[in-house]
């Protein structure tokens, strides 16, 4: 009988999660922040089809970064479970914390028992009535999450953008204003973007029962800095 | 979270998704109108105009001769560019539109584009066709929908009957039990492009003459201030109109109906000559 050789397995966890951050670095970043109006949400994403943006309820976005094909599984599995949820209950308790527990089970659980972890990292934003109940939950490819708050950064390049929004933003941005902030901490010192390079989402802060509305491609341009 | 194999996959189908969960109500397995008085919401109609399609619906539901509520509503948004109007057994028909409301929500977000407006009409007619053991058993649903077509740029509007048969029609649509007594109405006062002013108070016009013959058929009640639910469908989208302007509507209509009498008061058959069962 042969014995299959001994791997640690802490080296079996270090491989897995160096094989999930390579998959992600591949792709590009992602920018989520508030404003005074609500919450927008800024990708790199040169395609106008696949998006890495979409709206799964009410006041919840969720946004993905990585492998398309596993993201948006993913996100297609958040849609359902919410307006199941809201089906059999009320729209009232769909909310973003418990999407985000689910997502974090799923990808622990495909982390630690799958051959293969997921190559992505995501993110759960939920629009609140005021600034300060705004939400974001940022989840890892192993299931670790994190309740963040004012902004939050999703790619290979996270840290870096981070950095940037961080001597940038400020509290009570309008639109227009938080969009060159994000998009300029996307771009880098060496880079500008432009509409073609970006998709654009926003959550509204208003009155309206579905608050996610993108900024389609052909009207960006109003939104953002003239080169 | 839900997830599923490949060859299993609902895809964006709400309905389905909702079966696999076991969230989908058994119809009964005898006739349940002989020994319960089911809730019946009637009357709605929809009628076409140059800018889209008005829909309409009285507000009473009733239990036999009970009037079991006075302020239900049976006109309700589907999306942002369509409307369902019920009639039938009360609580299906609001589980209808629920589901229908959100199977069309479902189908956007998980697409990531919309339906087109027949599409919406044909998922429409699925569930109408899926209640058909219910209907058998005497809980029918039998809606309209109506709403505005964006690629083609005029408003649409469909008729169904309890087997789920899609019908569309030209110019207007009704439904329940004062459906055709306000169907007469419409007909004999459509023409080609009605304004929204003339669309409205045909709309109106047409309950006011279906709830005088249908005890079903809730009237205007200026007593409580309960007036019919009217909405249009535009390319701007579903929009109610509101109480006040069809409290308005209806004294003008009021007024016309009592002048054409002469007398202010409008008057069938007088006591004396009165010769059937009371």
């Amino acid at each position: 009988m042969s014995m299959p050789f001994y791997v640690a397995p802490e080296q079996v966890m270090k491989d897995r999660a160096d094989y999930a951050r390579k998959g992600i670095a591949r792709g590009r970043s992602l920018v989520a922040a508030q404003f005074a109006d609500g919450i927008a949400i800024v990708a790199e994403n040169p395609s106008t089809t696949l998006r890495k943006v979409s709206e799964i309820y009410d006041h919840i976005a969720f946004a993905g970064v990585g492998k398309y094909n596993e993201f948006d599984q993913l996100r297609i599995a958040g849609v359902r479970s919410a307006d199941l949820k809201g089906f059999s209950y009320s729209r009232e308790d769909v909310d973003a914390r418990s999407l985000g527990n689910q997502y974090a089970q799923i990808l622990g659980q495909v982390f630690t028992h799958e051959m293969k972890p997921m190559e992505v990292e995501i993110l759960v934003a939920e629009v609140g009535a005021v600034e300060s109940s705004d939400q974001f939950f940022h989840i890892l490819y192993d299931g670790t999450v994190m309740d963040e708050d004012r902004f939050t950064v999703l790619g290979g390049d996270a840290d870096a953008i981070a950095s940037r929004l961080e001597s940038t933003w400020t509290p009570g941005l309008d639109l227009v204003s938080v969009l060159a902030v994000a998009v300029a901490a996307l771009a880098g010192p060496d880079r500008s973007l432009v509409a073609s390079d970006l998709e654009v989402a926003v959550l509204d802060r208003g009155g309206q029962r579905r608050s996610f509305r993108r900024i389609e491609r052909t009207e960006l341009p109003e939104f953002l800095p003239k080169a | 979270m839900p997830f599923f194999a490949p060859s299993e996959d609902p895809g964006p189908d709400f309905a389905a998704l909702a079966k696999i969960q076991g969230l989908v109500p058994i119809a009964p397995t005898s006739a349940v109108d002989d020994r319960l008085r089911i809730t019946h919401a009637t009357t709605v109609v929809a009628v076409r105009y140059v800018d889209g399609v008005v829909m309409a619906g009285d507000r009473r539901a009733t239990s036999g001769n009970i009037i079991s509520h006075r302020a239900i509503e049976k006109v309700f948004p589907a999306d942002r560019h369509s409307g369902v109007a019920i009639a039938g057994a009360a609580g299906p028909a609001m589980e209808m539109v629920k589901l229908f409301q959100l199977q069309l929500e479902h189908y956007e977000k998980v697409e990531g584009s919309q339906l087109s407006l027949e599409g919406k009409a044909n998922q429409l007619g699925q569930m109408v066709r899926n209640n058909l053991p219910a209907a058998m058993q005497g809980l029918a649903v039998v809606p309209i929908f109506a709403g505005f077509d964006v690629r083609r740029e005029t408003g649409r509007l469909f008729q169904y009957d309890i087997t789920g048969g899609r019908y569309e029609e030209s110019n207007f649509a009704t439904s329940g039990s004062g459906g055709s007594l306000a169907g007469s109405v419409v007909k004999m006062r459509f023409h080609e492009g009605l304004t929204r002013d003339d669309a409205v108070d045909l709309v109106i016009t047409a309950l006011f003459e279906a709830a005088d013959e249908d005890s079903a058929t809730g009237g205007p009640d200026m007593v409580r201030g309960i007036y019919p639910v009217v909405a249009t469908i535009t390319a701007e989208g579903f929009e109610r109109v509101l109480d006040t302007e069809i409290a308005e509507r209806f004294v003008g209509l009021l007024d016309v109906l009592a002048s054409r009498d002469g007398g202010g008061r409008v008057s069938e058959t007088t006591t004396e000559t009165a010769g059937g069962a009371i």
